[in-house]
């Protein structure tokens, strides 16, 4: 390790770059959330507005609905997404198996594909008339399946997509999580006759956490700021069933170029994603706050 | 053990037919005729490329993949070259406060992207402007703010591999009379090269992947990309279904091209190598 002044060197580039356009959009939008600000206004200048922006949003039915849809959303995708990985990644961990890399490799192909893409893909899957699935539910099981009539339709299609795109994440990334857990402890409680859902319980999931927390992060950061798939899938429709909160706070501030208060929404938005990561976080270390 | 090995088997072939069904069918859709469009079969039943090519032959849509080409190419190039000096410096030199910025630098990669649109379109539209030139609808534009979700991720990757390179190779080279850009270029370059490549690799699928921002911050053919070309295709003509398939498909060939390369990478990479993949 050598003195400091010309590490920073290094960094500095990097460093520029990010607070450029990580750093000042965010505290330009700080800024501007406090003026009533609309260039398509009869007054199209700043005019300070203290509160007022952040008073509307506390009324604003719209907006607070899709907040809440998204973390419905969220919650559906990050528990189904933990519970399917986790069983596939048991079962599928055995120990003789062939192909098995072939196997990773084709479900890493989800992972890898552009949202965009992804939302193409299942609205030609899923649109009505066109794709396979309304026509064989409609075959098979006599079900009438409309994404874009049926708005419990249309939810539940957005969640299955997200299944689809990022279950094989979740269980990649626990099966490099069990691949490394240590042996031993799982043999111990097998001796002291621990049946399978306590060995479960009091062993693997608490040597497991580690894991098991940064997979429900990154996945819950991704589940709360979604917006290309669904655009792609259902344009947030039926209504505004699906429209959730990227996707509102996008369709909403630049047609209407209500400055001042799309950077409240887009604030709120950010608090309400740094609390849910800054309670994970603890969940996470343990304690309060600070790097690890 | 033989049991239940085989259940599993089947329950990776059944899960490898679930995983693959859509991206099949968006190609079985790409090489339909018009009029067999509304079939339901599944399979490939004739082997037709107009809409490839109907695809392929427009103007457009060929400046919005050279576009993609060049911003995808260009950013991860830039995020490399940052990221690996960065990645040296925290890696190599006890610097006061680093843990505190490199946390900052890695929130970076967090922050939803939606909630910035807007100060960075008022920024690309008002702020950054140069006489004529403005960051708005242009290339460069892209080019840097795609930093600000691959960069901290460069950073952490390579930081992760700079870190696996003994500290003794580098004093050895400095007994010898290396400066420390000859440190940096003999030794932590070559044997950094594989983590360069994963990381190249992966930060120019992700710009590539990247819509939102591209399509707020850029309005004109000159600056658009092939994700953008893709949502304004379906909004524009509802229900051409092959060749919104094709453009799918061709969207979507990247990812399949180095998808072998990159599978043993990116669960380390995006789990910021809390997992070892």
């Amino acid at each position: 390790m050598r003195q400091s002044n010309i590490g920073w060197l290094f960094l500095t580039p990097a460093t520029l770059i990010l607070f450029v356009v990580g750093l000042v959009p965010f505290i330009y939008i700080l800024y501007v959330g406090f003026f009533d600000w609309n260039t398509n206004a009869v007054d199209p200048t700043l005019r300070w507005a203290g509160l007022q922006n952040y008073r509307n949003l506390v009324f604003d039915a719209t907006f607070l609905n899709s907040l809440a849809r998204t973390l419905v959303f969220a919650f559906f995708v990050v528990v189904s997404e933990l519970l399917l990985g986790y069983v596939l990644a048991r079962a599928l961990m055995a120990d003789r198996l062939w192909g098995r890399q072939f196997f990773r490799t084709i479900h890493t192909l989800p992972i890898v594909v552009a949202p965009i893409a992804v939302g193409a893909t299942w609205r030609l899957l899923c649109v009505p008339g066109f794709g396979i699935v309304p026509y064989y539910l409609r075959l098979w099981f006599g079900i009438d399946y409309n994404i874009s009539t049926n708005a419990y339709h249309a939810f539940a299609t957005a969640i299955i997509m997200d299944l689809w795109h990022w279950t094989p994440f979740v269980t990649l990334s626990l099966m490099a999580g069990l691949t490394a857990l240590p042996k031993e402890p799982l043999e111990q409680a097998q001796i002291d006759g621990g049946n399978k859902l306590q060995i479960f319980w009091y062993v693997i999931v608490p040597m497991l956490k580690p894991v098991l927390l940064t997979t429900v992060f990154i996945r819950l950061m991704d589940a709360l700021r979604s917006v290309d798939e669904i655009w792609m899938l259902t344009k947030g429709g039926p209504a505004e069933a699906t429209r959730f909160i990227g996707l509102h706070i996008w369709i909403n501030v630049f047609p209407k170029t209500d400055y001042g208060y799309g950077a409240a929404m887009s604030l709120l938005t950010l608090y309400v994603t740094i609390v849910l990561s800054w309670l994970l976080f603890v969940a996470m270390t343990g304690r309060k706050g600070g790097a690890q | 053990m033989r049991r239940s090995g085989l259940a599993s088997f089947v329950l990776w072939i059944c899960l490898t037919v679930l995983t693959l069904l859509p991206v099949w069918w968006m190609l079985v859709v790409s090489m339909r005729p018009r009029v067999k469009l509304y079939s339901k079969s599944v399979l490939i039943n004739d082997l037709y490329w107009d809409n490839f090519l109907a695809v392929l032959n427009s103007s457009t849509f060929l400046q919005y993949l050279w576009n993609s080409l060049v911003v995808a190419t260009s950013n991860a190039a830039l995020v490399c070259a940052l990221g690996l000096l960065a990645a040296f410096g925290l890696s190599r030199y006890k610097i006061s406060g680093g843990d505190n910025v490199f946390f900052w630098l890695i929130t970076n990669r967090m922050a939803p992207p939606a909630v910035f649109l807007l100060p960075l379109f008022l920024l690309f539209t008002k702020w950054f402007v140069f006489g004529d030139f403005m960051l708005f609808d242009t290339k460069i534009g892209l080019i840097l703010l795609y930093c600000v979700f691959n960069l901290p991720f460069a950073i952490w990757l390579l930081k992760g591999m700079l870190d696996g390179i003994p500290l003794e190779l580098d004093e050895a080279a400095r007994v010898d009379g290396a400066t420390t850009g000859q440190v940096l270029s003999n030794v932590i370059l070559p044997l950094a090269r594989p983590g360069l490549a994963v990381t190249f690799i992966l930060t120019w699928i992700f710009a590539w992947n990247e819509y939102l921002f591209a399509a707020t911050l850029t309005s004109s053919a000159g600056a658009r990309t092939v994700t953008t070309a893709l949502a304004e295709y379906v909004s524009v003509t509802g229900t051409n279904w092959g060749e919104m398939a094709a453009m799918a498909f061709l969207t979507t060939l990247p990812a399949l091209i180095v998808l072998g390369f990159v599978q043993k990478h990116i669960v380390t990479g995006l789990t910021f190598g809390a997992l070892k993949g």
